[in-house]
């Protein structure tokens, strides 16, 4: 047996042991798979933004040269798998569980497969003397995301700027069918280690941990071997119990500790990252590889010949499954993932993205029957076996009911979705999809309500600049006339530029144009504002400290989303009329969002038509508003919604 | 392919409701052999009567809300009438299981939506009703003897002879020592009990029950009695009597348990399994049952929400100390 990590082992709560099906695809090597006819290169296929093409139609590049630039902190670059000619940049079907299609980058390979003559930024084979900002900035120009499946940008967790005291290595791999990673580990132990000391070097960490199911032993002798002259790497033997690989759970089995609801593991002083990801992080540091390929498991009873592959990014699923000798029958369901937590797959017509450790073709007689579900007994078995420590069965209920307050309050979306609870459900309760439905519908919510705080707010400063250019017209007014009679009487003038008397929350004298609808509309806002006037109002729409400390804050001065936004909203108000120009967007973790881009598009044009809203203000719009209050509620609210993001949330 | 309803988990899911409702029945089975052989084949009689009715119930109500009655495959009918069964006196006129059958499960269950959606337990339901109607007919016990006596003579169970006893003014220390009292009531109420401890154990063995309700049920029966039987055992039973009297044993394993109508929280349910054996105790000792077991399951069944309300679980990641050890 293998000799133990000097290491406690905790457990977590419930999960279930599941037959692994993992030796199908795991009796042979990993394979190759030749080039397709063409790779189709989503623009996104991370979490995040999506990348911005550098190509056009026609180019001809080389195999590693980066097409598509990451836009904002949280995204990443698409890189040419191989030398080839750009023939499209268009809308293809990509593998998403929207079947919806998005933008690609397709590459027609020439079939030479030629490196760039030199790679785009400079190897530092000695990692040990760069940086931890220079292995986090080529990690980011690699391209390199999670590969456990999560796909999130790796360079945001290279370099936290903030204490990291382990480092775990994630190998538990414990849904059944998938194997890429216990293959890597049996394979590549060596580059795996490699990695694991550049990304120790970046986070300053004393020691890494790598958690390996017990069911893995080949990959486990591989590393330990690989490790055994590091005193700074320890593998660790885990129980094989699905969900050992979330994330969560794995810190708990090796740390004993929980990551806070609404927090990171950063808060606890550690950081995850997936075997396959910190090999990446040091072929890119060491030797100047982007990431263009990862291993994918082929497997499933409705495949022939069940195998691993090293494949390309980009490469149609329908190519990678004929290298493991096609289908065999009618498969039950095709999906992008594991049995547990993948999504079906509408058919193989889909590239593979980086996201992509699996293609499972299970037969009709594995899968669930969607017969329909019987009504809950509160067996409790789902209580029994969630891993969160929730109550499954009451999220179900309110989630049925429509009573997503409740749900929140019973934690929802601490809720992993691991699907422990829909495998024991003697009814046959799809709870997953309950809980999504749940949660999908509260983001709708927020987001709707969002949009009405910011229309609101900026309906609200439109009315401070109507009333203030009355002002000014009128003080101009009374200066004329006080020249006019100075002039007159040859006094002194005053001097033009006199300040104006600060219209605060006291409302001077409306003008009273009877039909004048924004004269009244302001008569209103100004009677609204001057009650409001007793409250100290707080500062509008504050970025929330929880979320601000849980988000390793950017080392730009600021965010240049927000930023962005902000100058787009500010020519808009210019367009409009003299607004208060935004200077510095508050700063807030960035999350290039293009929904919440979208919602802002739409809420400028909703707030340009924004009527007077009946709900009392917040915040009494003060006139010379140095920050603009949509930007700030947009920044706030992506700074919650990047917090939930990485794994947390709502706690009362 | 319908996409709507394809959604993670993919994989085959094992248990069903069926097998659920099976296997309690299965676990029944050693209570039933040991309860006909001691009291004859009116226990059998009973169960037929009772599941019968109860089945014939469900299929008629659903059929008359509109519903699939094929789902009476589902078991649930066939266990409330089963455990009713056990509940009543083994020479019962046929009426009385029918009739108990009948209202288990329509008072029960499917007037509020059947399977899934009662706040009751339905055969507790059915028990009381038939209790309050005809207690006569309810309380009329044959004494338990190892031969299927055709003469068998109608006298109190061990319990309700205790109590009568009480209001004669006699101690039970009295009763205990009386002839026959030991041999017949007492000894055959205990095989009776473990052949369902036994049924109850397999249930915790197979998970088909967790441990929570089962223990609450028994502690909060065995605390009262201990205590109580400490300060003075001449009036009060003791533990041991307690649990294998009446319907603790059958109680404890089968009857609280039932999923839909208890707590669902695991500390709730040691709650709701501490409250049915207090109150049980207390009806017993001083109130005006010879067996509190129905009514305290019910008046725990109007708590449960409230239990369930109040005992979350912990959730991952909130309410502890979060920090390096």
């Amino acid at each position: 047996m293998i000799a133990e990590a000097p290491i406690r082992l905790y457990g977590f709560h419930g999960g279930l042991h599941l037959d692994d099906r993992k030796s199908l695809a795991t009796g042979q090597p990993i394979g190759e798979v030749p080039l397709p006819d063409a790779l189709i290169l989503p623009l996104s296929q991370h979490i995040g933004g999506a990348a911005k093409p550098r190509v056009k139609v026609g180019d001809v590049v080389r195999r590693g040269q980066t097409v598509a630039d990451p836009q904002g902190v949280v995204s990443s670059p698409v890189h040419a798998p191989t030398s080839g000619r750009i023939v499209a940049i268009e809308p293809r079907r990509v593998p998403h569980p929207s079947g919806l299609k998005a933008d690609c980058v397709v590459l027609e390979p020439d079939g030479l497969d030629q490196w760039l003559d030199a790679p785009e930024w400079t190897p530092l084979p000695d990692f040990t003397a760069a940086s931890g900002e220079q292995i986090r900035v080529i990690a980011r120009a690699a391209g390199i995301v999670g590969l456990g499946g999560a796909a999130f940008p790796s360079a945001i967790k290279l370099n936290p700027g903030r204490v990291v005291d382990t480092l775990i290595i994630n190998g538990a791999e414990c849904e059944p069918y998938i194997s890429c990673d216990q293959m890597l580990m049996t394979e590549q132990a060596d580059e795996i280690v490699l990695g694991i000391r550049v990304v120790l070097h970046a986070l300053g960490a004393p020691r890494c941990l790598i958690g390996v199911e017990d069911n893995k032993p080949a990959a486990i002798r591989a590393l330990s071997r690989a490790c055994e002259k590091d005193a700074h790497i320890h593998v660790v033997v885990v129980p094989t119990r699905y969900p050992q690989g979330g994330e969560k759970q794995l810190i708990q089995t090796l740390a004993g500790l929980e990551v806070p609801s609404e927090g990171l593991p950063l808060d606890l002083g550690i950081v995850c990252h997936n075997p396959g990801t910190v090999r990446a992080v040091g072929r890119a540091v060491c030797l100047g590889e982007p990431l263009i390929e990862r291993i994918i498991t082929v497997t499933g009873e409705a495949v022939a010949q069940p195998r691993n592959f090293r494949v390309r990014l980009g490469t149609p699923m329908r190519h990678l499954v004929e290298q493991a000798g096609g289908l065999k029958g009618t498969p039950g369901r095709l999906l992008m993932g594991g049995p547990m937590m993948g999504f079906a797959l509408p058919n193989l017509d889909v590239p593979v993205i980086k996201a992509t450790n699996c293609v499972l073709a299970l037969a009709p007689e594995t899968i669930r029957a969607t017969p329909e579900a019987q009504p809950c007994i509160r067996c409790g078995e789902c209580v029994t076996v969630c891993p969160s420590r929730l109550l499954p069965q009451q999220l179900y209920w309110h989630a049925r009911a429509r009573e997503f307050e409740a749900a929140e309050n019973l934690n929802l979306f601490d809720c992993i979705e691991c699907g422990c609870c829909a495998i024991v459900c003697p009814s046959h309760i799809p709870l997953v999809q309950y809980y999504r439905f749940a949660k999908t519908e509260i983001h709708a919510a927020e987001a709707e309500k969002r949009e009405a705080d910011a229309a609101r707010l900026r309906h609200e400063a439109r009315l401070a600049r109507i009333e203030r250019e009355e002002r000014a017209k009128e003080e101009a007014r009374a200066r004329k006339k006080a020249a006019l009679a100075a002039a007159k009487s040859g006094a002194p003038t005053p001097p033009p530029d006199a300040a104006p008397a600060k219209p605060a929350a006291a409302p001077a004298t409306a003008p009273t144009g009877d039909d004048d609808p924004v004269a009244i509309a302001m008569a209103r806002a100004q009677a609204r504002r001057s009650a409001n006037n007793a409250v100290p109002a707080p500062a509008s729409v504050e970025t929330e400290p929880t979320a601000a400390e849980t988000n390793p804050p950017t080392p730009a001065d600021d965010d240049p989303v927000a930023r962005a936004i902000a100058a787009a909203k500010a020519r808009k108000a210019a367009k409009e009329a003299a607004a208060p120009t935004p200077s510095e967007a508050p700063q807030a973790p960035a999350e290039d969002d293009p929904v919440a881009k979208a919602i802002a598009a739409a809420k400028a044009r909703k707030a340009a038509k924004a009527a007077a809203t009946e709900i009392p203000p917040d915040a009494p719009a003060t006139e010379s508003d140095a920050e603009d209050p949509v930007a700030k509620a947009i920044a706030a609210a992506k700074a919650r919604k990047a917090a939930r993001d990485t794994a947390a949330d709502n706690r009362e | 392919m319908n996409r709507d309803l394809i959604s993670s988990p993919h994989l085959r899911v094992q248990p069903n409701v069926r097998g659920v409702m099976l296997r309690v029945l299965a676990a029944l089975l050693p209570g039933i052999a040991v309860f006909t052989g001691l009291f004859g084949p009116g226990v059998l009689l009973n169960l037929l009567w009772c599941i019968a009715a109860a089945v014939l119930t469900e299929i008629t109500v659903m059929a008359l809300r509109g519903r699939d009655w094929r789902v009476i495959v589902d078991g649930s009918a066939v266990l409330t009438g089963a455990l009713l069964a056990l509940a009543l006196p083994p020479d019962a006129p046929w009426w009385l299981p029918v009739l108990g059958g009948f209202f288990a499960v329509s008072l029960g269950k499917q007037v509020y939506g059947g399977i899934g959606f009662n706040p009751f337990n339905p055969a507790m339901v059915g028990y009381v009703v038939l209790l309050i109607s005809f207690p006569v007919a309810m309380t009329a016990w044959p004494s338990p003897n190892l031969g299927w006596a055709t003469d068998a003579v109608s006298q109190a169970t061990a319990l309700d002879h205790a109590r009568t006893a009480l209001t004669q003014g006699r101690t039970l220390t009295e009763v205990f020592a009386d002839p026959g009292f030991e041999s017949a009531s007492v000894r055959g109420w205990l095989w009776v009990s473990l052949a369902y401890l036994v049924g109850g154990l397999f249930l915790l063995q197979q998970r088909t029950i967790r441990w929570q309700i089962p223990l609450g049920v028994l502690l909060g029966m065995g605390l009262m009695a201990l205590i109580f039987w400490g300060i003075d055992s001449d009036r009060y039973a003791s533990p041991l009597f307690h649990w294998t009297s009446g319907a603790a044993m059958l109680g404890a394993f089968f009857i609280a348990t039932d999923p839909v109508s208890a707590s669902t929280t695991p500390r709730g349910r040691l709650i709701f399994g501490l409250g049915v054996g207090v109150l049980t105790w207390i009806i017993r000792s001083w109130g005006g049952y010879p067996d509190g077991f129905a009514f305290a399951v019910l008046l725990m069944n109007i708590l449960a929400p409230t239990i369930d309300r109040y005992t979350p679980t912990r959730v991952y990641g909130t309410g502890r100390r979060m920090e390096r050890p």
